[in-house]
């Protein structure tokens, strides 16, 4: 069993207008030191699918089921109590975006002291020069000045190292980044980004980061998993993921995802139509009124789900297209396109 | 910070200064314009046997003949500096502040503002104590629980407690639990706090639930309303991932947030209060402020009325620039514009 084991989880949320379906029937593993990207579009699960593994939904509406292992520990059936007690200790978590999700009436050095002390019985004074630590680890420059500003007063990178540095406060082994640098600016994503792949590696920790930008999981994830419409589409090792993916909504990601090296005048090959409801989903395949390739699969496309199956590469794809067909569309059709571009 | 306050206090004393103008105007100047003489407006210093020359004498003694601008600087200098009145028979000395003397009793009007003080003084700081803590809880606990039984009830009941006047459920209660019951004491009992303490709460024990429950109201709606925004916030959110305690999350991430509001309408009914609270001191008639106000009104009694008008507005303008500096520290953002 690996560090982190999600075993068909289903995140429900029961409204006046139906069930959502936000997560469903999620599994995937995840060991120390290793990096998962889980990839999707707004509204494909992936943030529901995080706070559902620090329990946050736990005391809400939402309907859990299925099951996360941590470390030997199930989380899913444990009390809400129990699972606080993990929270933040050995599982933390960095926002989306720094400004809202930092209290706007307490102090940066507050916030981490308050986030430190809440896990370990220590003095003030202690936790505050070991806030400092922090803000100076995560690179702000004069740590022991900056711990009384107030969120406001820094700028938005400086924020996310802040952010970082208050998840890092008691070394979780488990961390996961919500779309980490999508509040950024893209030269302080690449700082930002650096950062995390160094403290990762210097605490060993297993990590998980959430995003929509293909670009940030390429330069740290061992593993990605791309989601649709609340289910696992396609899940393997990075290169296996970029180099070999056999999902239509992969090409699709791949090829609107914006490239240095592509020729500024040319478009962007963005994916027809929008996310699916994720409390109508379409029948059959979630994907098929999107799917460019949804004819070829015998009409199983909108009656039928497609299971999650293996690839003799090792990776898994949820497609009702044959296998044969999946490769040579992308060897001679997908790959050529991105390629020229 | 210190510009910020510095600031603040300018205003709060330009502010005074602005009220005293418009209250004098009210009074003095208004009255000319519609037509009222300065021999007129004496008459109501002499009494209605006068003869004419006396009137015309007072009217010009009292400076009602002098150019406005000099009349203002004349009673804002008693306020400040005190002022002296020459009745013919000897100078007499009106200590600062001085508001002038009473038509009807003749003495001083300040003294009997300071006698009402500590009535309303009580009245207010009882209420506002059990309004603050009742709303508000009331109204985290809605939010928390939102939508169940306990919510609809208290919401009810705060939509009864913002629509039903004081004087109504004031007079029920005196009906139920003093006339009735004879649990409470009737109205009109006011004993000092300095005199007997479980007796001067005793006494109050009915205005103040009446009153807070009147102001409960509205603070329990606009906490509900808060929380509700606030806990959907982002960083309520980070704190539950921290691993904060729910109790902690709530109080210290999410009601921090929401008091805000609550603090900027505190000073305002607070200060509002202590000017008088005219309805409750009636149905109770508790010699505060507010009675004080009602009886001057009747009496048509000028300087007492103008006395008691100045006196709420200070109230009012320094319980604003309390709040003003409360917030700046509850809410670092403000400290920075």
């Amino acid at each position: 069993m690996s560090f982190l084991d999600v075993k068909d989880l289903k995140i429900h949320f029961p409204t006046d207008d139906g069930v959502v379906k936000s997560v469903d029937g999620l599994t995937f593993g995840l060991e120390r030191g290793q990096t998962l990207g889980i990839v999707g579009e707004s509204g494909s699960g992936k943030s529901v699918t995080s706070l559902g593994i620090l329990g946050l939904h736990k005391g809400g509406r939402a309907k859990i089921s299925g099951e996360i292992w941590l470390d030997g520990e199930e989380l899913v059936s444990a009390p809400a109590e129990q699972v606080r007690g993990l929270r933040g200790k050995k599982m933390a978590m960095i926002f989306q975006d720094p400004l809202s999700s930092m209290h706007p009436y307490y102090t940066v050095g507050h916030q981490i002291i308050e986030a430190y002390r809440i896990h370990n019985a220590v003095s003030k004074q202690v936790a505050r020069k070991h806030a400092v630590d922090l803000l100076g680890r995560v690179g702000i420059p004069e740590p022991g000045k900056r711990v009384d500003s107030y969120p406001h007063e820094f700028s938005g990178g400086m924020r996310q190292r802040a952010m970082i540095a208050m998840a890092l406060s008691c070394d979780p082994e488990l961390l996961i980044a919500d779309e980490p640098t999508t509040a950024l600016d893209v030269t302080v994503q690449a700082q930002i980004l650096d950062l995390m792949r160094d403290l990762q590696r210097e605490f060993n920790s297993a990590l998980i980061i959430i995003t929509h930008d293909l670009g940030v999981v390429a330069e740290l994830a061992d593993d990605i998993l791309v989601m649709y419409g609340g289910k696992c589409v396609e899940y393997g090792k990075t290169d296996e993921i970029f180099y070999n993916p056999e999902h239509p909504y992969t090409w699709g990601l791949l090829g609107s995802m914006p490239r240095l090296d592509r020729e500024p005048t040319e478009r962007l090959l963005p994916i027809k139509g929008s996310p699916p409801s994720l409390i109508n989903v379409p029948p059959g395949c979630a994907f098929h009124p999107r799917c460019p390739y949804a004819d070829r699969t015998e009409g199983r496309a909108s009656t039928e789900v497609p299971d999650l199956a293996p690839t003799e590469r090792g990776h898994l794809v949820r497609c009702h297209m044959p296998r044969t067909e999946r490769r040579s569309l992308w060897e001679n059709e997908i790959k050529p396109v991105l390629e020229t571009q | 910070m210190l510009t910020y306050i510095i600031r603040r206090l300018i205003g709060a004393i330009a502010m005074l200064i602005v009220i005293s103008m418009v209250t004098f105007g009210i009074f003095f100047v208004v009255p000319q314009w519609a037509g009222s003489s300065p021999e007129a407006m004496a008459s109501r210093y002499v009494g209605r046997a006068a003869t004419p020359e006396t009137v015309h004498l007072v009217a010009q003694k009292l400076g009602f003949y002098d150019p406005v601008i000099v009349q203002y600087g004349r009673f804002a200098k008693g306020i400040v500096a005190g002022a002296e009145y020459d009745y013919g028979a000897g100078v007499e000395q009106c200590p600062a502040p001085c508001f002038g003397y009473s038509f009807i009793s003749g003495q001083p009007v300040w003294p009997d503002l300071l006698d009402r003080m500590p009535v309303t003084f009580s009245l207010a700081i009882g209420a506002a104590l059990l309004w603050v803590l009742g709303g508000v809880s009331v109204g985290v606990i809605s939010a928390l629980r939102r939508g169940t039984f306990f919510d609809r009830l208290s919401m009810g009941t705060a939509l009864a407690g913002v629509s039903l006047p004081i004087f109504f459920t004031g007079m029920l209660s005196l009906v139920v639990f003093s006339y009735g019951l004879g649990w409470t004491p009737p109205g009109g009992s006011w004993t000092d706090f300095t005199e007997n303490p479980a007796q001067w709460a005793f006494n109050l024990l009915l205005p103040w639930i009446t009153l807070a429950f009147l102001f409960a109201a509205t603070y329990a709606r606009l906490t509900r309303a808060g929380m509700l925004e606030t806990m959907g916030e982002d960083y309520v959110r980070t704190a539950r991932a921290k691993g904060l305690s729910e109790r902690d999350v709530v109080v210290k991430h999410g009601l921090r947030a929401a008091l805000t509001p609550i603090l900027t309408l505190f000073g305002i009914d607070f200060g509002l209060l202590i000017g008088g609270a005219v309805l409750t001191e009636t149905t109770y008639t508790l010699p505060g402020l507010g009675q004080f106000a009602i009886l001057a009104i009747r009496n048509q009694d000028l300087p007492q009325v103008m006395g008691v008008v100045l006196f709420a507005a200070c109230f009012v303008v320094v319980a604003s620039l309390i709040v003003d500096l409360l917030y700046a520290w509850v809410d670092p953002r403000v400290r920075l514009s």
